[in-house]
């Protein structure tokens, strides 16, 4: 008996400090970005380019790495869904969902999941030799790309997997096609998970800086072709902390917080739209 | 070939294999009646175990046939056989012959979604597609290359009408079809199937979702279809077969016991099981 109430009160407790734990990291990260960076944010900050001086606490701003950035976001989600989706649908429709192939498949892509960033980097680097490539903003979207490709395809292979086997077989005994089937009625009634798939995906590569070091460089400019190097927020983040002069670390801070309402924006938006396209889905 | 003098629908069943030569099917003068579907030495197994064991039988054209027996004895299985969906199962091996109109389905030529466009299917489970009323009815219609605007609203309210649905939807036609009560999607189901032109009408425990009321809708809506349409459905509730079926088969464990016009089967069972399972000793 008294073992029994120990357990209990022990597990209770364990809630309480992880539960404090996740809330406390998250209430300092947000703080400590809101407090050091707010004083520094100017309008100057989303609107200019770095100028002469900046680097040393003068004039401009980071709007090549908020421009950059997009960019890559945008360009890298697009050419992994390009690749998730006939993998997704393959695994689930075309192949039985259980088959060997398909576990083969998961089984890869969580694996690709837990390599680190930087591997994805050096690989896309060596990528970039093979091919002739030079460090630029078309590098980076095929390398943030294949490292957000994991978490793409497998978000939105969970949410396919959950889909009811019926509903497709509703389509195919239409006389849909497999395709048919896939792309009106599967995808339709995944499409939220899909959306936030699609967000999951553009949050990570937006966020990241090690995979982007060495492939799509960095520089004062927006890039005009994909053929040119990008800046990103995350090594403008990463270059303006080491610095010594102060206003510079300040505005390191001030960039994280860009970085973190992007990041806002889109989890906000991909709840709206995820509410929005909810309402047809069978549940 | 035999050919029987007796007009009746009794002594015309059930057809027996050497009856029914598989060649010279075409028209086999029963009373008028013909079999609609006829499945020949069929064996189903998943890997090693045995679903379906050497079934044979003639369905017969504009009836309504239901396939009985106790859960788990394959009656699901021999249902998804008439329009192929049973191939999509995980490991499954199909052996033998189902010939609707004459044609065998599992033929090597044959395409799969024109077999399926010929019967619709309403699953235990209402499932409507993700999407509106009106385009759940017109998907099929669309998928068959009709693309007229006004054609395909006129004919969405033709089935809507014949599934006795139009009068509780006509205002909310562009509302999703989630919003219907499990009732009225059973019977959105059946107007979706009836739209894409069939001349079957498969039902697997069609009512077993449903409350009293749209159960004996259904029931109601099977009987005045079998004017046109072969229906076949899979019950477990026996009264259900009393009222509405013309034609019974009664299985256990994989095989058919018994076939035959329902009330002969019913009152007159030449089997020990079906006699144990009508009366209920067995379910
Ligand atoms: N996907 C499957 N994989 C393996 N066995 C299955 C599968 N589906 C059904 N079965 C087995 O086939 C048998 C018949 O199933 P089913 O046709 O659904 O029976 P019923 O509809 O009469 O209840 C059952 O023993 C069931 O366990
Ligand atoms: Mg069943």
């Amino acid at each position: 008996m008294f073992w029994r109430k120990f357990e209990e009160r022990l597990f209770n407790l364990l809630i309480r400090v992880a539960t404090l734990i996740i809330v406390g990291c998250l209430f300092i990260i947000v703080l400590t970005i809101l407090v050091k960076g707010f004083p520094a944010m100017s309008w100057d900050m989303v609107s200019r380019i770095p100028s002469g001086g900046f680097y040393l606490g003068k004039e401009g701003g980071v709007l090549n790495a908020i421009i950059g950035s997009l960019y890559l976001g945008l360009g890298a989600s697009i050419f992994s869904l390009v690749l998730s989706i006939p993998i997704v649908v393959y695994i689930n429709i075309y192949s039985r969902s259980t088959s060997r192939f398909a576990q083969f498949i998961r089984i890869s892509l969580d694996i690709l999941y837990g390599i680190p960033s930087i591997v994805y980097g050096a690989f896309g680097f060596v990528l970039m030799i093979a091919f002739g490539l030079k460090v630029s903003l078309l590098a980076g979207i095929i390398t943030v790309g294949l490292l957000v490709l994991p978490i793409m395809a497998r978000t939105m292979d969970e949410v396919i997997r959950t889909i009811p086997k019926e509903l497709g077989d509703a389509s195919l005994s239409l006389g849909a096609t497999k395709w048919e089937t896939a792309m009106k009625v599967i995808m339709r009634q995944a499409f939220p998970g899909v959306l936030t798939a699609i967000l999951l995906g553009f949050g990570r590569a937006v966020g990241d800086a090690a995979s982007v070091i060495f492939t799509t460089g960095f520089t004062d400019n927006i890039p005009t072709s994909v053929l040119q190097p990008a800046a990103t927020l995350p090594l403008a983040i990463f270059f303006q902390l080491g610095s010594p002069i102060k206003e510079v670390v300040d505005r390191a801070y001030a960039s994280s917080l860009i970085l973190t309402v992007i990041i806002l924006i889109i989890s906000i938006s991909s709840r709206l739209l995820f509410k929005r396209f909810n309402k047809n889905v069978i549940k | 070939m035999k050919t029987s003098t007796s007009t009746s629908f009794k002594n015309n069943f059930p057809l027996s294999l050497q009856e029914t030569e598989v060649a010279e099917e075409k028209v086999i003068p029963l009373g008028g009646l013909k079999p609609h579907i006829s499945v020949r030495n069929l064996n189903i197994s998943y890997g090693s175990q045995r679903i379906l064991k050497n079934v044979s039988i003639d369905i017969p054209n504009k009836k309504i046939t239901a396939i009985i027996g106790p859960s788990g004895c394959g009656k699901t299985t021999l249902l998804k056989t008439f329009n192929r969906l049973i191939e999509s199962a995980d490991g499954i091996n199909i052996d033998g012959e189902v010939l609707v109109d004459g044609e065998n389905i599992y033929g090597n030529d044959v395409e799969v979604t024109h077999i399926r466009k010929k019967m619709g299917l309403l699953s235990q489970r209402p499932m409507p597609l993700p999407m509106s009323i009106f385009d759940n009815i017109a998907y099929g219609m669309r998928i068959h290359g009709i693309r007229k605007k006004a054609l395909l609203q006129e004919k969405v309210e033709h089935y809507l009408r014949q599934a006795s649905l139009w009068e509780e939807v006509k205002d909310r036609l562009h509302h999703p079809a989630t919003k219907l009560s499990i009732g009225q999607q059973q019977r959105l189901c059946l107007a979706r199937g009836l739209a894409v032109e069939p001349e079957i009408i498969l039902g697997d425990e069609p009512t077993s979702a449903l409350d009293p009321i749209s159960s004996q809708r259904i029931e109601e809506k099977f009987v005045e279809l079998k004017k046109d349409y072969t229906v076949i459905m899979v019950t477990h509730i026996l009264r259900q077969a009393r009222r509405i079926a013309d034609y019974i088969i009664f299985m256990w464990l994989g095989e058919i016991v018994e076939h035959g016009p329902a009330q002969e089967l019913l009152e007159n069972p030449k089997e020990e099981m079906t006699r144990e399972y009508v009366k209920g000793v067995i379910s």
